[in-house]
């Protein structure tokens, strides 16, 4: 059994980003570390939302991720099928908020460490040939995030079949997955927690300056490995 | 004592917090009911478009539970945007003369919603949340209400479980909702077999986004906003706090004491007025199939004299 979580550990990769394995090679997630300061992406967002969207709000997603998951555990080796199907939804919800955060803190790089750098190589390329120009882009997927009905994301993803980048939304904290073969290159965070104690109602405000923090670095590099 | 304030709160809820009786049906179109709000501007009838109403209370009347911010931001700007951009939307196209709950109804275009639905949905969920709680609310409801919780959810315990969990569980953006649920089968030519007082209880539903139970021909006897936007000035991620003070502090049980009573009120009218039909209907249907024989008798006559 220890050599079986070895094995998963080394093959998955996942060691450092905070999966654990439990009793019977059941893994468990952990919350990943931010990788800057709470404080780091003022004034765009306040230490005081990152602070309670991460340690609250995504420690809550994984919390629960993880209880589904013993769930679904305990139904599989009951075969309790309804048990099985009924877990589906809290398994998408948190498991879909796990999957979204651990994005969302990627795209975003404090100023000062390049944060709202235009990307450059085969990623700027891209943009400016399917959106005509990283303003463009930039709009676009402002107005689709600010008229996203309720909680949810609007993202850049890479669709793997056309090769050309797209422009989606998803509910609640479905992943861009569930929409088809696309690869998220840039999520952001459209539900209030997101945004509100700094924000409040003004949802487009929010959406204008988290431009300033986002890391192209990180999507850019997405962009390389997927189209490699 | 709890009799008289039903009977008062019931009039003023009756106008604008439930569907217009007979909507569903009425497949031949634009019959609905107008709303009441016109006004006469010398000789001109102007239609006032939809407006936002103050909340029964002063902004700061629900502190410390609900915080006078909270209320300024989730009434002064949600509540008004959405009653500012449904007027917008609806403009001149024959939504503008309708009350809420027919517009509500309307938009939802069975399940395809139209695009003025969040927002004529979510002007409505806003006033019957605000008439949803009062200061010093909270405690356990009145004598029927009580009655009928504990018969349909076991205990009032039960209920608050159960209510509770509703509004913790649905995921992202939303409201819980308790209604009253008549029950009748509504396809075409479905009937219940075996009609009881039994049919029509009282159920937890949850929604999703700007939806409400009116879509599914339920009655609304009372709303908890669990948007994000409805408690996280005061409570952050803790959404199960909030709906705990909610239920302890808030709920305003004579409003759902009164909502009950026009409830069980519209579903009985509407039940005199579906057999109504039928009867009118089953009367036809004899008719046609056997016409009078007056007149075979009056053919006969005519053809004789001819």
């Amino acid at each position: 059994m220890a050599l079986r979580s070895l094995v998963s550990r080394k093959t998955l990769g996942l060691a450092s980003s905070g999966l654990k394995l439990q009793f019977r090679g059941l893994q468990t997630f952990s919350l990943p570390d931010l990788p800057y300061d709470y404080g780091a992406l003022e004034p765009a967002i306040s230490g005081e939302i990152m602070q309670l969207h991460h340690q609250k709000h995504h420690q809550t997603y994984i919390t629960n991720y993880n209880k589904a998951l013993e769930q679904l555990h305990h139904a599989m080796e009951k075969g309790d099928s309804s048990a099985v199907v009924k877990l589906q939804s809290a398994i998408k919800f948190n498991g879909g908020g796990h999957v979204n955060h651990s994005i969302f803190w990627k795209n975003l790089a404090p100023a000062r460490e390049g944060g709202g750098e235009p990307p450059h190589g085969n990623l700027g390329w891209a943009i400016d040939e399917d959106f005509g120009s990283l303003e463009s882009l930039i709009q676009k997927m402002s107005a689709e995030g600010a008229a996203v009905q309720g909680s949810g994301w609007v993202w850049l993803g890479l669709d793997k079949e056309s090769k050309k980048l797209v422009i989606e939304t998803t509910a609640n904290q479905d992943p861009l997955v569930t929409l088809g073969p696309l690869v998220p290159l840039l999520g952001i965070d459209v539900w209030e927690h997101a945004y509100y104690l700094q924000y409040k109602n003004v949802r487009p405000d929010y959406l204008k300056n988290i431009w300033k923090v986002v890391n192209w670095k990180y999507a850019g590099e997405v962009y390389d490995k997927e189209r490699a | 004592m709890v009799a008289a304030a039903a009977a008062t709160a019931a009039n003023p809820l009756a106008c604008s917090l439930f569907p217009s009786k007979g909507l569903r049906g009425t497949a031949s179109g634009l019959q609905w009911t107008k709303r009441q709000c016109t006004r006469k501007t010398g000789p001109l009838t102007v239609t006032a478009k939809f407006e936002l109403k103050p909340p029964p209370y002063p902004m700061d009347a629900l502190e410390p539970h609900m915080s006078k911010e909270t209320f300024e931001y989730h009434w002064g700007k949600h509540h008004r945007a959405y009653v500012n951009n449904l007027n917008k939307q609806i403009e001149g196209t024959g939504l503008d003369d309708m009350s809420l709950d027919d517009v509500v109804l309307v938009t939802y275009n069975k399940g395809d919603p139209l695009p003025a639905f969040n927002n004529a949905a979510q002007a409505w969920n806003h006033d019957f949340f605000w008439e949803s709680m009062k200061p010093g609310g909270g405690g356990k409801p009145p004598g029927e209400l009580l009655q009928l919780i504990e018969r349909d959810f076991g205990s009032f315990d039960e209920f608050v479980q159960e209510f509770k969990s509703a509004a913790a569980t649905q995921f992202g953006s939303g409201w819980a909702w308790l209604v009253y649920k008549a029950n009748r089968l509504d396809v075409g030519n479905a009937e219940n077999p075996c009609p009881s007082e039994e049919d029509k209880k009282l159920v937890v539903v949850k929604s999703p986004n700007a939806v409400n139970p009116l879509i599914w021909d339920y009655y609304p006897l009372l709303t908890i906003d669990v948007w994000e936007h409805a408690y996280y000035l005061d409570f952050q991620n803790r959404r199960p706090d909030y709906i705990s003070t909610f239920m302890e502090k808030l709920v305003s049980w004579d409003a759902v004491s009164a909502r009950l009573e026009v409830a069980k009120a519209r579903a009985a009218e509407r039940e005199i007025e579906e057999a109504r039909k039928k009867k009118e209907e089953e009367e036809k249907n004899f008719t046609d199939k056997n016409p009078p024989e007056i007149f075979i008798d009056g053919v006969a006559d005519d053809s004789e004299s001819d």
